[in-house]
């Protein structure tokens, strides 16, 4: 298979995971939405890797998913501590800081 | 690549998509988990077309074993319930924005005029391309200071998610006070406190009931005789230091 073909099914996961950070309203899902995005990232990194035999693609891929594992913990913590203080899990309503 | 080849490609492809679509439209955030886990699967099947066997297997136990683990945790704890559908503007502009990137997306990729786009790849003469024991060797050379802010960075994150998510100490809403001004049960001192805030609350409420009601049965002792005169005593200084504390 060409190295086009990953690419044009990195293009198209990479817009799924934004239709769906741009329509969801639980940031549970938000988050899984961008882990979507970073894994399209992730796909065209090391597709181009394959492209030019070079394994730094495969390097960075792998520095994105631990910045990837980072973000997740981060959000999760702050999706836990929203609960406690129960506040309403959705993004449209946790709008305190925009004024 | 022969077709079992662009079998597995497709496969894989297709499964990544469901998986990706999945995610996106699925209600319960709970099935959501379930279909990115479908989707990263496809996805370690793609890295091991692309040769990537090392960020595969990586893939697989880090995203699907240990972060999905940790989003299942989150999702039960929270209560991924069902989403309210809401009209807004977003919902009808956010697919289109996502149709129009994909596209332009897929233009720029295949219009880019990279002459190795069409093919498969460059011919890799390293033996072992992708195998753990190259990329350990470029993390630990080549990419020494990258590998070391990584780990730092995921030090500094396992501390803030602790940070964030633990339980507030501290005595909500003026029990502190109740606590310090409440009357000390009868040989409940520090140990009470010791044992806990709220036993001790609990065992100060009881004495008070007991005081109470020993003070209605000295009352209606009074009048026969003076036998309970040390009962007596107690229950109201008792009575009285709870009206000290505001009992």
């Amino acid at each position: 298979m060409s190295i086009g073909w990953y690419l044009a099914i990195s293009a198209i996961l990479f817009a799924i995971g934004a239709a769906g950070v741009l329509t969801r309203r639980n940031p549970l899902v938000i988050l899984l939405c961008l882990e979507l995005m970073l894994n399209a990232a992730n796909l065209a990194l090391v597709a181009f890797a394959r492209m030019h035999g070079g394994e730094a693609g495969q390097v960075f891929a792998l520095i994105v998913m631990v910045i990837a594992a980072c973000e997740v913990t981060v959000g999760l913590g702050l999706i836990v501590a929203i609960h406690r203080r129960n506040l309403p899990i959705d993004v449209d309503e946790l709008s305190q800081l925009n004024g | 690549m022969n077709w079992l080849g662009y079998a597995f490609f497709f496969v894989a492809g297709i499964g990544a998509v469901a998986g990706a679509l999945g995610v996106v439209l699925l209600r319960n955030a709970f099935y959501s988990v379930l279909a990115l886990v479908c989707h990263l699967i496809s996805l370690a099947a793609l890295f091991m077309l692309l040769r990537a066997e090392f960020v595969a297997a990586a893939q697989v136990i880090v995203y699907a074993g240990a972060v999905m683990v940790l989003y299942v945790f989150v999702v039960a704890y929270v209560g991924g319930g069902e989403e309210v559908r809401v009209g807004s503007a977003l919902r009808v502009l956010g697919p289109m924005f996502a149709v129009a990137l994909a596209v332009e997306l897929c233009l720029a990729i295949f219009g880019s005029g990279l002459q190795a786009i069409g093919t498969m790849g460059a011919r890799v003469h390293v033996p072992g391309f992708g195998t753990p024991r190259h990329i350990g060797t470029l993390f630990l050379t080549t990419y020494l200071f990258p590998f070391e802010v990584a780990s730092l960075l995921l030090l500094v994150a396992a501390v803030g998610a602790v940070v964030l998510a633990r339980r507030r100490r501290g005595l909500p809403g003026g029990e502190r006070e109740a606590l310090i001004f409440a009357p000390r049960p009868e040989g409940a001192g520090t140990m009470a406190e010791a044992g806990g805030v709220r036993q001790a609350l609990a065992a100060v409420e009881r004495t008070g009931a007991a005081a109470r009601a020993g003070r209605a049965r000295g009352n209606a002792r009074r009048t026969p005789a003076g036998a309970a005169a040390g009962g007596r005593g107690q229950a109201g200084a008792d009575g009285e230091r709870e009206r000290e504390g505001g009992w």
